[in-house]
């Protein structure tokens, strides 16, 4: 019964994106060149991978709704029940005392407290390990509780929450400001404030998202992973303090500079002026200065692979921001050359390498189970340091730097395939057997859409850099898409996951689960809504530069999909302030659920 | 400490730093270097000074870096922005802003904004793009670039010197008095009207990539015919921008076309010399640039075909051959 359904579904499935793919293939019915491009790889990986994110996404939303029309659908009276029905009026009353009785017996229930007596109900021995008292929701999954094994100090929960907390905050500020340069591509004219325009906030965005919650939400999380996998204590607590305060004040400071109009030349992720940026720089020193201590004091013999790509992090963002923002060769040209290496590292060297680490400590704590292969994890971690580290011009291609320097850049993006693949896999084959867990945490979804959007974004990312795929897509709308796809579903959905993993284990407390549901499902769709609407119109826009159609044609066409890249991204807007609301409700709220409502053997303290 | 990269925390941060490094200066930091030391200024251009260079200022205060690239890439898709491909040469002007800021990252990473490299070449007037900075919709009503009103001035009196902007009442988002343009406008007006490409010294034809059409053999020999130019498009992308898509131009700024005795005249003598040489007799209205240099006898016949049949307009089609025998004439008249 279940697999005829499951079926049936399928087929639903397989017929939806049928008729997809096929009015997307009208909307691309432009006159002429179409067939041609269809035919180049980098535009067909593109549909395929955006295919492969959209039909797990349906499968899974699929599946729940069904759900919610199955229970919809219980009550179905059929011709025996109506005869019944008859039959019941006609009876006699002698009849009808024998049914009431009957009835009766059958609904008499026990009261609960026959043996027990009127007592509390009290678990001395810590024996009950989940207690549900939650309404069964069809949307929502009813996942399983956090499991507390040992306390964590005060003093780490303290710090990280406090990390956590910041980053939240820029979070929830840096999407707002998002939001209303989106708005702004629809509505020009809603303000006509010098501190509010387009160009002084777009970079107010970028920045506070990089800085202030991605890196922040990362630095937090590191803190506790460093400890836990070298089953020792933290160096300083002060330089975690110092280091949070410092980056704290970097994007606070950098952000009313932007707004007031002093950047530092414009280039992209570079945009606070030096001794802004030199507080970002000092604040990662510190926290470096502190993870490489704390692991040098580590109690097991080999650094498990998390620290690797922290420590590397940590050390790569020094040296990468300290020469991007070295004056000395960047006259000229030079600029460029070191800004495409820049921007692109800081996101590649920073977030990817940290956040990588992160997973391949949370991914196996969530499973209960080791990473399924730590040589796969050695190979993607150099050959992350090999190829990721000469990719930068990729931004760049057809420009007038060094032909030379275009194709290397290419041909090591078609090389970042290997890091990517080994990561994937290595993650994937962590999770086989374990399906199971997924359902049952609502920290696993999370994890799970964060390493499918790794893959699909990395590969993604490597065909956009071939050289006929720039042509249509460099410069237009479809850059926005990518960088959303990276930081946003990889980046964020990870550091998300690692959060609901963690948090919960601090004070026991949990968040609602409907609210974390409506979090997932509502920055989920809210993504595909934002990137699908600006991959299709920036392809639509690109071939219509490349027929030689006047610019202003470009915007006009582009007006319905910023409409919905606004949508998807207030759908993301309000998915913040749910995720806000459960860290506060798991760090700070007086729950009502007392803390013993989560078991927590008196086991040894860390 | 044992010689073991996972056991021994010091020497494996060594290594990747060591690693890191050298790839960084052999990706970065060399070839940064190199290109900032084998670069000079083109022979011809002219230095950024005075008011452009603070104009350049007040253009990355605003971010405008962020929608507008100045790069003409090596392919065809590029021909409309400028001449020929940038080569690094255009860009060696550039150095720190100041003690604070590095160069201008002028060449950008979005195009949700028309190129500049030319925007002095395509669009030399001065009043258009008070009109334009002051509220973009003003002139292209579908544009979507933020206003910048916070760049311009409110005066009960105009002074003799002042450029009055002829804001439509729309637009004045209840300002009242004369609309003139403060430093920093008049600076970044300065600026972008002084980007223009310079000619390479030896003349040399430019060379674009084809991928227009993508799959199909390029370089068949014969060029297009010339037959096929679509008037109505050249006039969008050269003329709307000022004279509007109803060809009814803006009061105070720009002329209308539609109705226009000029336009409607049976002879087109004087509306060609007018596209040619541009034109600056009338006072209310802004300076016309001259198109002889940009535009092609055949693309200004299909442009006047397009002007002279539209909104109404009834006036008979011109040639490419009538075109070409004033600019004739022109030049003969040039002549000393």
């Amino acid at each position: 019964m279940k697999r005829q359904s499951l079926k049936l579904l399928l087929t639903k499935i397989i017929v939806v994106v049928g008729l997809l793919a096929c009015s997307a293939d009208a909307a691309f019915a432009q006159p002429g060149s179409i067939d041609a491009l269809l035919n180049q790889p980098g535009i067909i990986g593109t549909i395929g991978l955006l295919l492969l994110v959209v039909v797990f996404v349906a499968f899974i939303a699929i599946i729940r709704l069904g759900r919610v029309v199955q229970q919809l659908n219980m009550p179905q009276p059929n011709s025996q029940e109506r005869n019944l029905d008859e039959a019941l009026i006609n009876l006699s009353p002698a009849q009808l005392g024998k049914l009431v009785e009957r009835h009766q017996s059958l609904v008499y229930q026990l009261v609960g407290n026959e043996l027990a007596g009127d007592e509390e109900p009290r678990d001395e021995r810590g024996l009950i390990s989940h207690l549900s008292t939650d309404v069964h929701s069809p949307l929502v999954a009813e996942k399983k509780k956090t499991f507390r094994n040992g306390e964590v100090d005060p003093r780490l929960i303290t710090l990280v929450g406090a990390f956590l907390l910041s980053a939240t905050f820029w979070l929830v500020f840096g999407t707002v400001v998002g939001w209303y340069v989106g708005i702004k591509f629809v509505r020009p004219d809603i303000d006509h404030i010098a501190w509010l325009s387009f160009g002084r906030l777009r970079p107010v965005h970028t920045n506070v998202v990089f800085w202030g919650w991605a890196s922040l939400a990362m630095l937090g999380l590191g803190h506790f992973v460093v400890i836990r996998t070298g089953n020792t204590r933290l160096y300083s607590y002060g330089l975690g303090w110092f280091s949070l305060g410092l980056i704290n004040i970097c994007v606070g400071i950098g952000s009313v500079c932007l707004m007031a109009g002093i950047n530092n030349g414009g280039g992209e992720y570079r945009e606070f002026i030096w001794p802004v940026m030199g507080l970002f720089v000092a604040g990662v020193g510190v926290a470096f200065i502190n993870f490489y201590q704390t692991v040098a004091s580590r109690k097991t013999g080999e650094m498990y692979i998390s620290n690797w790509y922290m420590l590397a992090a940590l050390v790569w963002t020094l040296i990468l921001t300290v020469i991007g923002y070295i004056p000395l060769y960047q006259n000229g040209m030079g600029e460029t050359i070191i800004q495409g290496y820049y921007m692109h590292q800081a996101v590649g060297m920073w977030f990817m390498t940290f956040t990588l680490g992160l997973v391949y400590y949370f991914l196996p704590m969530s499973l209960n189970k080791p990473i399924y292969s730590y040589s796969l994890g050695v190979l993607a971690f150099w050959t992350q340091l090999l190829f990721y580290t000469l990719i930068g011009t990729h931004h760049y291609v057809f420009s007038p730097l060094p032909w030379s320097l275009q194709t290397v850049a290419i041909v090591f993006s078609a090389g970042m395939f290997i890091p990517v693949l080994a990561g994937t896999t290595n993650f994937l084959l962590t999770i086989r057997g374990s399906y199971k867990h997924i359902a049952d945490s609502y920290s696993l979804p999370f994890l799970l859409i964060g390493i499918l959007f790794y893959f699909v974004g990395s590969v993604q990312g490597s065909l956009q850099a071939f050289r006929f795929t720039n042509v249509i897509w460099h410069f237009t709308d479809f850059n926005v898409a990518h960088s959303h796809i990276t930081m946003y579903g990889i980046i964020s959905f990870m550091l998300w996951g690692c959060i609901y993993a963690l948090v919960p284990r601090f004070l026991g407390r949990e968040p609602k689960q409907l609210l974390v549901g409506v979090h997932f499902w509502f920055a989920l769709i809210g993504l595909l809504a934002y990137i699908i609407s600006l991959m299709v119109g920036g392809t639509l826009k690109g071939i219509g530069w490349l027929e030689g159609k006047p610019f202003i044609d470009g915007v006009v066409l582009m007006m319905p999909f910023w409409l919905w890249r606004a949508i998807g991204g207030t759908m993301m807007l309000v998915s913040h302030f749910v995720f806000a609301y459960n860290l506060y409700d798991m760090l700070l709220h007086k729950s009502l659920i007392s803390d013993s409502a989560l078991p927590m053997p008196q086991a040894h303290a860390i | 400490m044992p010689f073991n990269l996972y056991k021994n925390h010091r020497l494996f941060v060594g290594i990747i730093v060591l690693i890191y490094l050298s790839l960084s200066v052999l990706i970065a930091v060399q070839p940064a270097w190199s290109v900032q030391e084998n670069n000079a200024l083109l022979p011809g251009s002219e230095p950024q000074t005075g008011e452009v260079e603070a104009g350049l200022r007040v253009f990355v205060a605003e971010g405008c870096v962020g929608c507008h690239t100045q790069q003409v890439r090596n392919i065809d898709m590029d021909e409309t922005w400028g001449g020929r491909p940038g080569i690094p040469a255009d860009y060696a002007w550039r150095t720190r802003l100041d003690n604070l800021r590095a160069p201008a990252s002028v060449l950008g990473t979005e195009r949700t904004g028309p190129d500049l490299t030319e925007i002095g070449e395509r669009q030399p007037s001065e009043a258009w793009h008070y009109l334009h900075l002051y509220n973009p919709r003003s002139v292209v009503t579908a544009s979507i670039m933020p206003a910048y009103p916070w760049l311009f001035a409110e005066v009960a009196i105009a002074g003799q010197y002042d450029t009055q902007v002829n804001v439509p009442d729309e637009f004045r988002t209840g300002r009242g008095g004369h609309i003139v343009p403060t430093e920093k406008a008049r600076q970044l007006v300065a600026y972008l009207l002084s980007l223009k490409q310079v000619n390479l010294p030896d003349g040399a034809a430019p060379v674009f990539i084809q991928y227009k059409k993508p799959g199909v053999a390029v370089a068949t020999g014969d060029p297009a015919p010339t037959a096929a130019l679509d008037g109505a498009s050249l006039y969008i992308q050269q003329c709307q921008a000022c004279h509007q898509a109803n060809g009814e131009g803006l009061r105070g700024a720009f002329p209308p076309l539609k109705g226009s005795p000029v336009v409607n005249h049976a002879n087109a003598e004087l509306m060609v010399r007018i596209i040619l040489q541009g034109y600056n007799a009338r006072e209310e209205y802004a300076v016309m640039p001259a198109f002889a240099a940009k535009l092609t006898d055949a693309e200004i016949a299909a442009i006047m075909t397009h002007e002279r049949g539209a909104w109404g307009n009834k006036a008979a089609a011109v040639t490419p051959n009538f075109v070409k025998q004033i600019r004739e004439t022109i030049k003969t008249e040039l002549a000393p």
